[in-house]
């Protein structure tokens, strides 16, 4: 057992938060309220390496490990949990079934560019009648001989609107149902017959992009099959599994940045002659807050050890992301009612905080699939 | 500390000549000499491949009584005294009646065709001007100006020497201090060399216990008080070994002596040895600042703002307010920081130091390093929406409240005041 | 031949963060992070530029004090630099300017030539802004402080710099080598990156004692220093002023306007 980061992960910590509060969280609140996609700050989390942490330099990555990738998400969060998602989404669900599914072809092909971030990425599953439930797919791709044909929209894609990269799920042969009947491809923007439909307006994390996508007879290159056909159904839920751990760190940042502007301000506002912070019922809820949000970070970090270390982290980061979601949710919650009538205002970020916490309890799988994957790892499928 | 070249081992390779960064090594047929310019600086010794230069110990005592009288670098630019020239001849004129009857203070002018500039030296208290002329120090240049100090320090051995801590004195100071191998203290805030009036200075201004210093301490070493640690901390500096004691002072600190017009001094001519192959660097232009003047040293009210104007557009409202006012703008370090206004218009231990008539500190917390740069000013008018930030504590007048509020109020009222006070007397 | 550029830095205490035992009257340096200071990341930046733009050019970074000081220069790395070297050594300990800048020179010269010497124009912790010119005065090269603008010729020799002075500016011209002091306003200095941060690994910190920089310990340390503290203290807060008591902006304004008015200041 270590519980100390390494110097490298203490560093990318102070990197990244050095960088979060001087490149998000000026623009977090604008761009929250002009529902505004940040690209001036995409652009430079690239040049900086934040949008290939884990993933080896060769390929354009910057060489880091798991861990040092939750931090990174943490810290952007802890500012703007729309700069969060941008990273998680492209890195979790893009970068990484490419880096673990893909050929040694389409990783030169798409891993550099993606890595050093030029390129944003985006990952294709859900649909109007199929959420986490995979094998409800209307999406149909069919063999043409020298390529494949794809019909069928998606919804609620995180990046959707500033992504060149996608990974797409689609159905390949329903008769041999979820798992064998779907595959997984690699879609570029300019693909015939791919478009972006209309962009979600969200409660919270507004400054991040959902979009629709939509196949109408899109031609994608035979070599863009990623994994074999029929793996579509493991390459969703292996990918599924990491992004977990990407949002479970978002989660903890909007939890950790609630929490440290609720202390600051417990320290500096007065009622009844007596700072907030001296009261003892208001420090049992913070006492309270910071115990959950340190389960929270061991959790995660357990799960992203597990993964640097190719362990099987499925329920673990299944645990993170359901304990860190609904600490966000209470948390945030919390921090609002710390700071009254203040609290409720778009003066203060924490209701904005409170907006973003619920989407973690939502996407990639809600609180409840989270239940259905840790009950299942306890009494078997 | 002497370099000396061991004769019997020089092979006259000149190797040494060439490592040699100041000129200091001759060859005298066939043998290396070490000549007056050599700083110790141990280049030859490296350089040597046949050991044949040592640096030898000498335990010989300097003799800090063959040092006398107080120098004042009279900074000029353009033929043109600074302020902080006249405030340290001020202060020197003090420090040396303190030293002693025959203690004299000598303002030093160094330029080209500024032997004018010595009358009014006279007039704001010097004894005596030493005039260092040459066509090549017209402007400031680091080894021009530091060649003919050093030069002028070894043959005049002044006991102190102070210097503006100008962006010019700053420069030239470290110089020549390094060149003298003595000290030098940058910054300096107040000076003593008499132990009461330290004490005395201490018991009114500071925190310092000092018990444990003795009144009628005869000693005359310079004691040399500045802020460091961002102004949280002060030190008092002593320079016991070696001589000339080097101080730069900061500009706005120091009292200048009533003029005496008509003040008559002694002036020496000191003669300068400088060829253009000494100054390696070369001034293209000199530009005077053509963005908007911050004079903040110079303004009678200044209205700073602070982190709690919350973005940068808040400078726009204490823009406002200087304008009605007549003030100038200020700012603290933290809106500096946070890129909402110029570095120049920071006051503070590591801005400017400001002593205006009023200070308004507008969403100012006042943290310790702000405080150093305008605690004396005569009035402090402190506006912050928390009613605990240590600007109070310094504040002459606080209010508690939002400064977009409070500011248009006053800038409302202002040209009124005269009516509004005349009320509150019915 | 690389182009070599050596950049002083120093890590300091985060003068921002420390305050004063309202009680005790001391400083409170618990909890203070310590920090590459400030100007010494726009020297770095600067240095880092020329890299940025010119072939075959490596940067040094050369720091004096505790071995805590080696995860400053990892900072420095992570930013770009290819090496880092840490002067520490009880005998320099207590080093005034003077003495600091003999064990820095000395440190300089083991490296051995550099065409260019960068420093920060001063430190927060101390703001004396003169190691920097007294290394220079050791190494026995020219110097330009308080620089704003840089530009170096494409025959890596010669430089135009613009210096700061209170009053305006002045354009200067000088070649290599030389050191000069960098100010805020020379540049912005980039974060580190994260891949340079896991590519610290991959480089050199050496950390040098008095012995290793074969420096005269008759030159550094406390002892040598020519300046000594004679007493410190921290500086006394003025008596607690007015507040002034108003239901409204207004009247708060009319309050102090008639208080103002009172003390003949407007």
């Amino acid at each position: 057992m270590n519980f100390q980061l390494s110097k490298e992960q203490e560093m990318v910590r102070k990197m990244v938060r050095e960088f979060a509060v001087t490149e998000a969280e000026p623009i977090a609140a604008d761009i929250d309220k002009e529902h505004r996609f940040p690209e001036e700050t995409v652009k430079k989390m690239a040049d900086y390496g934040l949008l290939g942490v884990p993933f080896p330099t060769e390929l354009g990555g910057a060489g880091g490990d798991y861990i040092s990738y939750a931090i990174t998400v943490e810290e952007l969060s802890r500012v703007c949990a729309s700069t969060g998602v941008i990273c998680s989404a492209h890195t979790s669900l893009c970068c990484w079934p490419i880096f673990a599914w893909g050929t040694d072809e389409q990783k030169a092909k798409y891993l550099p560019p993606l890595l050093k971030g030029e390129k944003l990425g985006a990952f294709g599953l859900t649909e109007p009648n199929a959420g986490t439930d995979a094998g409800g797919q209307q999406t149909r791709a069919i063999d043409m001989g020298d390529h494949w044909l794809l019909n069928g929209s998606k919804v609620f894609i995180t990046n959707g609107g500033y992504a060149e990269t996608f990974v797409v799920i689609a159905m390949t042969d329903k008769s041999k149902g979820t798992r064998g009947g779907i595959s997984a491809f690699i879609v570029e923007k300019d693909f015939e017959g791919f478009s972006i439909g209309k962009t979600e307006d969200k409660m919270g994390i507004c400054a991040s992009s959902t979009t629709e996508l939509i196949f109408q007879n899109c031609k994608v290159p035979k070599e863009n099959l990623l994994g074999n056909i029929g793996d579509g159904f493991k390459v969703a839920l292996s990918t599924l599994d990491g992004g977990r751990i990407g949002i479970a760190s978002q989660a903890l940042g909007i939890a950790q940045g609630a929490f440290d502007i609720t202390v600051e301000y417990m320290k500096a506002r007065k009622q009844f002659g007596k700072k907030l912070s001296q009261m003892e019922a208001l420090q049992f809820e913070i006492a309270d807050m910071k115990t959950r949000i340190e389960a929270a970070r061991l959790l995660i970090y357990k799960a992203a050890d597990m993964k640097e270390k190719h362990l099987p982290y499925g329920p673990a980061s299944a645990m993170a992301k359901l304990f860190a979601a609904e600490t966000a949710m209470h948390v945030t919650t919390k921090a609002v009612q710390l700071h009254g009538g203040y609290g409720y205002t778009k003066d203060y970020p924490v209701e904005r905080m409170m907006r973003d916490a619920k989407i973690t309890e939502i996407y990639e799988g809600t609180s409840e699939v989270q239940k259905i994957v840790i009950a299942a790892s306890v009494f078997g499928k | 500390m002497a370099i000396k070249v061991i004769k019997d081992k020089c092979k006259g390779c000149k190797l040494c000549i060439k490592a040699c960064p100041f000129d200091a090594i001759d060859m005298d047929g066939k043998l290396a000499v070490i000549n007056e310019k050599c700083t110790a600086c141990n280049q030859c010794i490296a350089a040597c491949p046949f050991d044949a230069i040592e640096k030898t110990e000498d335990n010989k005592v300097v003799d800090l009584s063959a040092y006398k009288h107080v120098w004042v670098y009279a900074e000029q630019r353009n033929g043109k005294l600074m302020n902080v020239a006249l405030e340290l001849i001020g202060e020197g004129y003090r420090l040396a009646r303190e030293i002693s009857e025959d203690t004299k203070v000598c303002a030093v002018l160094v330029g080209d065709e500024i032997k004018g500039l010595a009358d009014e030296c006279y007039a704001y208290g010097a004894d005596s001007v030493y005039l260092l002329e040459d066509p090549l120090l017209k402007n400031f240049t680091t080894d021009a100006y530091t060649k003919v100090m050093v030069d002028a320090i070894n043959e005049y051995k002044p006991e102190i020497v102070l210097l503006g801590a100008t962006h010019i004195g700053r420069d030239l100071a470290p110089r020549v201090a390094a060149r003298l191998n003595t000290g030098l203290t940058a910054d300096c805030t107040r000076l003593d060399v008499r132990v009461s009036s330290y004490i005395d200075y201490a018991n009114k201004n500071t925190t310092l216990d000092t018990s444990s210093l003795d009144p009628n301490d005869p000693s005359t070493g310079i004691k040399q008080t500045r802020p460091a640690f961002g102004g949280n901390l002060m030190a008092t500096i002593i320079c016991p070994k070696t001589r000339p004691q080097m101080s730069t002072v900061r500009p706005g600190v120091m009292q200048r002596r009533e003029k005496v017009e008509g003040a008559k001094g002694e002036l020496v001519n000191v003669k300068v040895a400088i060829s253009e192959s000494d100054i390696k660097t070369k001034i293209i232009e000199i530009v005077k600042s053509a963005k908007e003047l911050v004079s903040l040293t110079d303004a009678d009210i200044i209205c700073s703002g602070g982190r709690g104007l919350g973005d940068p557009s808040g400078f726009k409202v204490i823009k406002e307010f200087a304008d009605k006012v007549g003030g100038v703008v200020g700012s603290s370090r933290a809106a500096v920081d946070a890129g909402w206004i110029d570095h120049s218009h920071q006051v503070g231990q590591t801005g400017t130091t400001v002593k205006p008539k009023i200070y308004f500190a507008c969403g100012i917390s006042g943290a310790i390093q702000h405080l150093a740069g305008m605690q004396t000013s005569d009035i402090i008018v402190a506006i912050n929406k928390d009613a605990d930030a240590p600007i109070f504590e310094v504040a002459d007048f606080g209010i508690v409240g939002d400064l977009y509020k409070v500011i248009p109020q006053i800038i409302k009222e202002w040209d009124s005041a005269e009516d509004l006070f005349e009320a509150s007397l019915k | 031949m690389a182009f070599k550029i050596i950049v002083l830095a120093k890590q300091v205490p985060d003068t921002n963060e420390i305050k004063i035992d309202p009680v005790k009257k001391t400083l409170i340096r618990e909890g203070v992070p310590s920090i590459l200071n400030h100007d010494d990341a726009n020297a770095l930046e600067e240095a880092l530029k020329i890299k940025d733009m010119f072939d075959d050019v490596h940067i040094t970074v050369v720091t004096m004090g505790p071995p805590q000081a080696k995860d400053m220069l990892a900072e420095c790395l992570a930013m770009g630099a290819d090496d880092g070297v840490l002067v520490s050594d009880r005998a320099v300990g207590g080093s005034d300017t003077w003495a600091t800048s003999n064990a820095l020179a000395a440190a300089i010269h083991k490296i051995g030539k550099f065409d260019l010497l960068f420093a920060g124009r001063q430190a927060i912790d101390g703001d004396t802004a003169q190691v920097g010119p007294q290394c220079a005065e050791k190494l026995g090269v020219p110097q330009v402080t308080y620089v704003t603008e840089f530009k170096i010729e494409k025959n890596m020799k010669d430089i135009t710099v613009k210096r700061a002075l209170e009053d305006g500016y002045e354009l200067i011209s000088i070649q290599t080598p030389c050191m000069l002091t960098a100010i805020k306003e020379l540049n912005t200095p980039r974060y580190m990156s994260i891949g340079g941060i896991f590519d610290v690994k991959n480089k050199t910190i050496n950390v040098w004692n008095a012995k290793d920089i074969e420096v005269d310990l008759a030159t550094v340390g406390l002892d040598a220093s020519p300046t000594n503290v004679f007493r410190s203290f921290t500086p006394a807060p003025k008596g607690k002023g007015v507040m002034i008591e108003a239901d409204t902006e207004k009247e708060a304004a009319d309050k102090l306007l008639i208080n103002l008015k009172a003390k003949h200041v407007i």
